[in-house]
C-alpha cells in the first residue's frame, strides 16, 4: 500500500492505495466520486475523463499514485451551484441522452475550450476524438460546445 | 378489410411549434440536470454495506470438452468469498437457464464450452481487484473441438455438433421459417420481363453500450427476499423469468432498473452474470456487484444481425416491381437466445416487401447454431427490420441501376399509395398509415436531389466519385397485439398508473424503461397534453418492479406505441372521474361540460368553470362526491395495441470516395422520418441522430468477425470501431406526419428508425459511386481495405 494526498473536487484527503489502483477507480471507490464512468478497458471511449491539474486525462489510464499531491477535478467538483456554462449548454442543446458519456465529454470540452477558445466545428470534432458517444450522433454535442464557447469568451 | 379513417397529412409548422406551454412541443428534459452534474445513478454506482464483487472466468476456446476445473488455488487466495462452477450450480438444478427463444443457454459450462469467451466459473470477492486476481489461479482443462464458425457449413454432414446437451440432436439445425405464398411468388417470377439476384450479408456486429451490462444482487436470508439491481430494459419480465428459474416467488424479488447507461437492445436478456451473482449472494448472504468490462461485453453478450441473405426482385421493364424472393441463413451462435416474440423466430423479418405495392412475396429461412456468442436481435433492430429493410432496398436499388432508372424515382412509381392504407403485405402485416412519396419529396428537397445528380455528372467526367443512395423505410414498432405476441408467455401489454396529489400535481408510473429516450420527460408531456398539468409537475417513476405496472419494457420502439397509449388513456380515465366531480362542484350535468385544456367549464357559461387542480383537492377533499365516486384522483390501465405502428422515412446520402486509397467519407445525409404525432421534436432529432451514427458505424467500420479456431476478432474497441465524432456528418433531418389512426394520440415509435434505414442508404451510395469500376454489390463493413479491393475486381468474401 502507498500513502497518496489527492485534492480531490477541492477536498484533499490522504489514503492508502495498491500502487495498481486505477484513478477512476479511486475516485470512484475511495473517494465516491461515482459521477465518472468506467466505458471501456482499454482507452478508447474518454468517458473516464477528468481534469487533473486542469488538463484532461482518462482516468482509467493513469494509477491513483501517479495523482498524488494533484488537483483532480471531476464533473461533480466543476461547478457550485448554477452550472457550469458548458453543463447549461449540454442541457439545452440535448446533447446528452443517456448520459453516461457526458461526464467525459463534458471534462474534455472544459480542456478543449481553455487551449482553443473560439473553436470552428471540426476544430469541436477533433478536440472530442477521444471521447465516445452512442446516443446523440455527436450533432448536439458539438453544437453545445460552439455554444458554450461563445458564452465563455462573452463571459472573460 | 376494415376502413380506417387516415387523417391527412399535417404541414410542419402546425405541430411543431416550438415551447408549447403544455403538452406536446420541444421541452428540454427534465433528466438532464442530474446526469450533467454526475449525479446519475447507474447501476455501477450502487454501493450496499458489505457488499462483494463478482468476476466470471472465461472460455479462451471456442469449442472443447471441459475435462477438469480446479478451483483450490483461487479459493485459497486472499479476499476470495466463494468460487463456484458449473457443477456446483448443476447441483442447485442452475447451471442452465432458459432463453427468450425457448431455448437453453449455460449459466455456467458443465459439458463442454461453445463460443469463446463462454462463462466457465466465477469469483466472489471483497473487491474487484482480488476478484480478478483470483480468476487465473483457476486451472481448467480442455479438450479442444473442432469449432464451426462458417454458418454456411454448419449443417454440413461432417459438421462437429455443437448442441449435444440437446436430447436427439444430431446437427446444428436451429429452425426453419417461412411467409409469403412460395407457389404465387414463383409464378410472378416465371413471367417478370427483368429478375436481379443479389447476395446480401449483413455481418454480424454489437450494440456496445457505453455502460457495459452488470448488477447487484441483494438476498435477504431472513424475509427471504431478493433485491436486484440490473442493467434491465425489461425488469418486469427479468423478474418472472427469476421467479421461474430459482424458484424465489415474484412478490420477494424487487428488479430496480436505475439509470441506464444505454441498451440498444444489448439488455434485453438474462446473461449468466446475473444468475451467478444472484447466486454468490444466496451462498454469502451478501451483496453481490458484477459488472463486466468491455471485452466481456462484446464477446459474449447479444450480438445484432448475422443474416446471410440471397434476395430476388422481379420487375417490368419499365420498371413495375412486382415480387420479392428471398433464401436466408440466420447465424445464431451456440445458443437460441435471440429476444423476439414466441411466434415470430425469425422476428418481424416478414416486412421485407418494404414500402412497396407487390404481388407477392416469400422468404425462407435456415438458422443455425455455431460456435459464436448467443444474441441476433439487438441494435436497435425492431426483431430483424434492420436486415428487412437493408435487404429490399439493396435490391431495390440494383433494380434502378439494371434499368438504367432513378432509384428515387423508381421508388416514387412503386410505393403503397395513402388510398391503400390500411395496407395488407402479401406476407400478412396490415400497415397502419403512410404518404411515402410525400416523405420521399421532403427528403429529395432537403438535399437538392437534382442538383446533385447534376453534380455527380460532372465530377463523373473529372473521374472523381461521387455515388448517391437512396433508402425509404417502412418499420413495424410496438409489440404489439397479446393474441399474437408475447415474451415466454407473457402477453406484450404494458401497465400505466397515474396518481393526482391534492394540489394537482401528478406521478405517473410506467412498466418500460428508459435507457436514454427521454420518458421521464415526454411521458410528463403526454399527461401534461391529457389533462391540462404542466409537464414540470409530473412525476414519471418507471424500472422498479414494486413501484411499477407490469410490462415488458423497453425495446422495438415499443415505449410510445403500447405505453404511450397507455400514458394517454389512463389520462382520459382520470378526465372522465374529474368530470364528474366537476359537474357536482358547479351543478351541472357532466354532459353540460366542455374540457379547455386544464379546466371543465359550462357550455355557454366560460365564467363558469373548474381547474383540474381544484378538482383534485375536491377529489381529496372532505365536501360529498357524487354517488359513486369514492374520492382520489387516481386511475392505472393496461393498454393492449390493436395493431403495431408502422413509420416510415426517406433517406437520401452523399458519399465521395476516395479513388487513392478507397476512404469513404459520408458528405451529407439527409433523413426525413415520419412518425406520426411528434411529442417532443428535439428528442425525435436526438434520437434520429444516434441511429444515423449506428448506421454510418454498420455501413463503413464496425464488425464482430471471427478467424477459422472462432477467435473473436472484435472483441475490444481497439478492434470494433465506433465512429467518433469525426467521421460523423451534420445531419440533415426533416419530417412529415402521418399520424397512426389507431393510435390514441396518433403517435408511432420512431427509435430505431434511423438505426433500421441508414446502412442502405450510405451502401448505396458507395455502389453508386463505384459504377464506373462496374461494381454492383458490396458487402459491408465498407472499410478502406475492402473496398478498394472491390475497385481491383478482387472483392473480399463477405465476413
Amino acid at each position: 500500500m502507498t500513502r497518496i494526498s489527492v485534492t480531490v473536487d477541492g477536498v484533499e484527503s490522504t489514503d492508502e492505495v495498491e500502487p495498481r489502483t486505477l484513478l477512476v477507480q479511486y475516485l470512484r471507490e475511495a473517494r465516491g466520486r461515482t459521477g465518472t464512468p468506467v466505458g471501456c478497458d482499454t482507452s478508447n471511449c474518454g468517458a473516464c475523463t477528468v481534469l487533473v491539474d486542469g488538463r484532461a486525462v482518462k482516468s482509467c489510464a493513469l494509477l491513483a499514485v501517479q495523482a498524488d499531491g494533484r488537483e483532480v477535478t471531476t464533473v461533480q467538483g466543476l461547478s457550485n451551484g448554477a452550472l457550469h456554462p458548458v453543463q447549461r449548454a449540454f442541457h439545452e442543446r440535448h446533447a446528452l441522452q443517456c448520459g453516461y458519456c457526458t461526464p467525459g465529454m463534458i471534462m474534455a470540452a472544459v480542456d478543449l475550450l481553455r487551449e482553443t477558445p473560439d473553436p470552428t466545428e471540426q476544430e469541436v470534432r477533433e478536440g472530442l476524438e477521444g471521447n465516445l458517444c452512442r446516443c446523440t450522433g455527436y450533432q448536439n454535442i458539438v453544437a453545445a460546445v460552439r455554444d458554450a464557447a461563445a458564452e465563455l469568451r462573452g463571459a472573460s | 378489410m376494415t376502413t380506417v379513417e387516415r387523417p391527412p397529412t399535417r404541414r410542419a409548422e402546425e405541430i411543431d411549434n416550438d415551447q408549447h406551454p403544455v403538452g406536446h412541443g420541444r421541452m428540454l428534459r427534465k433528466e438532464d440536470p442530474r446526469f450533467v452534474r454526475g449525479r446519475g445513478r447507474y447501476t455501477d454506482d450502487v454501493r450496499l454495506p458489505g457488499m462483494l464483487h463478482m468476476a466470471i472466468l472465461r472460455s479462451p476456446v471456442a469449442h472443447a470438452r471441459i475435462v477438469s476445473v480446479d478451483t483450490s488455488a483461487a479459493e485459497a487466495h486472499p479476499g476470495v468469498r466463494a468460487v463456484i462452477t458449473g457443477e456446483a450450480l448443476a447441483a442447485q438444478g442452475l447451471a442452465w437457464m432458459p432463453t427468450l427463444s425457448n431455448d437453453v443457454q449455460a449459466v455456467l459450462a458443465t459439458d463442454k464450452v461453445r463460443f469463446q469467451g463462454q462463462e466457465v466459473a466465477c469469483v466472489v470477492a471483497d473487491d474487484r481487484y482480488a476478484a480478478r486476481d483470483a480468476l487465473e489461479l483457476i486451472d481448467v482443462e480442455y479438450d479442444i473441438l473442432p469449432p464451426v464458425v462458417d454458418a454456411r457449413h454448419a449443417l454440413d454432414a461432417d459438421a462437429p455438433v455443437i448442441r449435444d446437451d440437446l436430447e436427439g440432436k444430431a446437427d446444428n439445425h436451429c429452425f426453419d421459417w417461412e411467409a409469403g405464398d412460395a407457389a404465387a411468388t414463383d409464378a410472378v417470377f416465371a413471367d417478370a420481363d427483368v429478375v436481379v439476384s443479389q447476395d446480401v450479408v449483413y455481418p454480424r456486429v454489437h450494440p456496445a453500450p457505453m455502460e457495459t451490462c452488470g448488477c447487484v444482487a441483494d438476498f435477504d436470508p431472513v424475509e427471504g427476499r431478493l433485491t436486484l439491481w440490473s442493467t434491465s430494459q425489461a425488469p418486469h419480465a427479468h423478474r418472472t423469468l427469476y421467479a421461474l428459474v430459482a424458484g424465489l416467488p415474484e412478490h420477494k424479488i424487487r428488479v430496480i432498473s436505475p439509470d441506464i447507461g444505454g441498451g440498444f437492445g444489448n439488455k434485453v436478456p438474462i446473461y449468466p452474470g446475473y444468475v451467478c451473482a444472484i447466486v454468490g449472494s444466496l451462498l454469502t448472504g451478501k451483496p453481490v456487484k458484477w459488472m463486466e468490462d468491455r471485452s466481456e461485453n462484446l464477446t459474449s453478450t447479444g450480438f445484432a444481425r448475422d443474416y446471410i441473405m440471397r434476395g430476388e426482385i422481379a420487375a417490368t421493364k419499365d420498371g413495375k416491381i412486382l415480387a420479392l424472393r428471398t433464401n436466408v441463413l440466420a447465424d445464431h451462435g451456440a445458443f437460441n437466445g435471440t429476444a423476439a416474440p414466441v411466434k415470430y423466430p425469425a422476428g418481424f423479418f416478414g416486412v421485407f416487401t418494404g414500402s412497396y405495392d407487390l404481388k407477392a412475396a416469400y422468404c425462407h429461412m435456415t438458422a443455425v447454431y455455431t460456435n459464436k456468442a448467443p444474441g441476433g436481435v439487438a441494435y436497435a433492430c425492431s426483431f430483424r427490420i434492420t436486415e428487412a429493410v437493408y435487404l429490399v432496398e439493396r435490391l431495390v436499388s440494383r433494380l434502378a441501376a439494371e434499368l438504367g432508372q432513378d432509384p428515387a424515382r423508381l421508388r416514387l412509381a412503386n410505393f403503397i399509395r395513402p388510398d391503400q392504407f390500411p395496407y395488407a403485405t402479401p406476407t400478412g402485416w396490415v400497415y397502419d398509415s403512410g404518404d411515402y412519396a410525400a416523405t420521399l419529396r421532403e427528403a429529395m428537397r432537403i438535399a437538392g436531389y437534382d442538383d446533385l445528380r447534376a453534380e455527380q455528372a460532372r465530377r463523373r467526367e473529372r473521374g472523381e466519385l461521387m455515388g448517391i443512395g437512396v433508402s425509404t423505410f417502412t418499420e413495424a414498432v410496438g409489440a404489439g397485439p397479446r393474441k399474437h405476441m408475447d415474451i415466454l408467455g407473457l402477453g406484450m401489454a404494458d401497465g400505466c398508473d397515474l396518481r393526482v396529489h391534492p394540489t394537482g400535481k401528478a406521478v405517473v408510473r410506467l412498466s418500460v424503461q428508459s435507457q436514454g429516450q427521454g420518458h421521464e420527460t415526454t411521458f410528463a408531456q403526454i399527461v401534461g397534453e391529457e389533462l391540462g398539468i404542466s409537464p414540470d409537475d409530473i412525476d414519471v417513476v418507471h424500472g422498479d418492479t414494486d413501484n411499477t405496472p407490469f410490462g415488458l419494457g423497453t425495446y422495438g420502439s415499443r415505449s410510445t406505441p403500447v405505453s404511450g397509449a397507455a400514458a394517454a388513456l389512463v389520462a382520459r380515465k382520470v378526465r372522465d372521474k374529474a368530470r364528474v366531480i366537476a359537474s357536482a362542484m358547479l351543478e351541472v350535468a357532466p354532459d353540460d361540460l366542455e374540457w379547455v385544456k386544464g379546466s371543465f367549464q359550462v357550455a355557454g357559461d366560460p365564467g363558469r368553470s373548474v381547474t383540474i387542480q381544484e378538482i383534485a383537492m375536491r377529489a381529496h377533499g372532505a365536501g360529498d362526491l357524487p354517488e359513486g365516486v369514492e374520492g382520489s384522483l387516481d386511475a392505472q390501465i393496461t393498454y393492449n395495441p390493436p395493431n403495431l405502428t408502422y413509420p416510415n422515412g426517406a433517406y437520401i446520402c452523399v458519399v465521395d470516395v476516395d479513388p487513392g486509397t478507397a476512404q469513404v467519407r459520408v458528405r451529407r445525409f439527409v433523413a426525413v422520418d415520419d412518425c406520426g404525432t411528434r411529442i417532443n421534436p428535439m428528442i425525435i432529432e436526438g434520437q434520429v441522430h444516434g441511429g444515423l451514427a449506428d448506421g454510418l458505424g454498420m455501413a463503413l467500420m464496425e464488425i464482430i468477425a471471427f478467424d477459422p479456431e472462432g477467435n473473436c476478432l472484435g472483441g475490444s474497441l481497439m478492434d470494433y470501431l465506433i465512429p467518433t465524432a469525426l467521421e460523423t456528418p451534420d445531419w440533415e433531418t426533416g419530417f412529415t406526419v402521418t399520424p397512426s389512426p389507431h393510435h390514441p394520440i396518433g403517435a408511432k415509435g420512431v427509435g430505431e428508425s434511423a438505426t433500421v434505414g441508414s446502412p442502405a442508404a450510405i451502401v448505396n451510395a458507395v455502389i453508386d459511386a463505384l459504377a464506373p469500376y462496374g461494381i454492383t454489390g458490396l458487402d459491408m463493413p465498407l472499410t478502406p481495405s475492402r473496398v478498394w479491393e472491390a475497385m481491383q475486381g478482387h472483392p473480399t468474401p463477405p465476413i
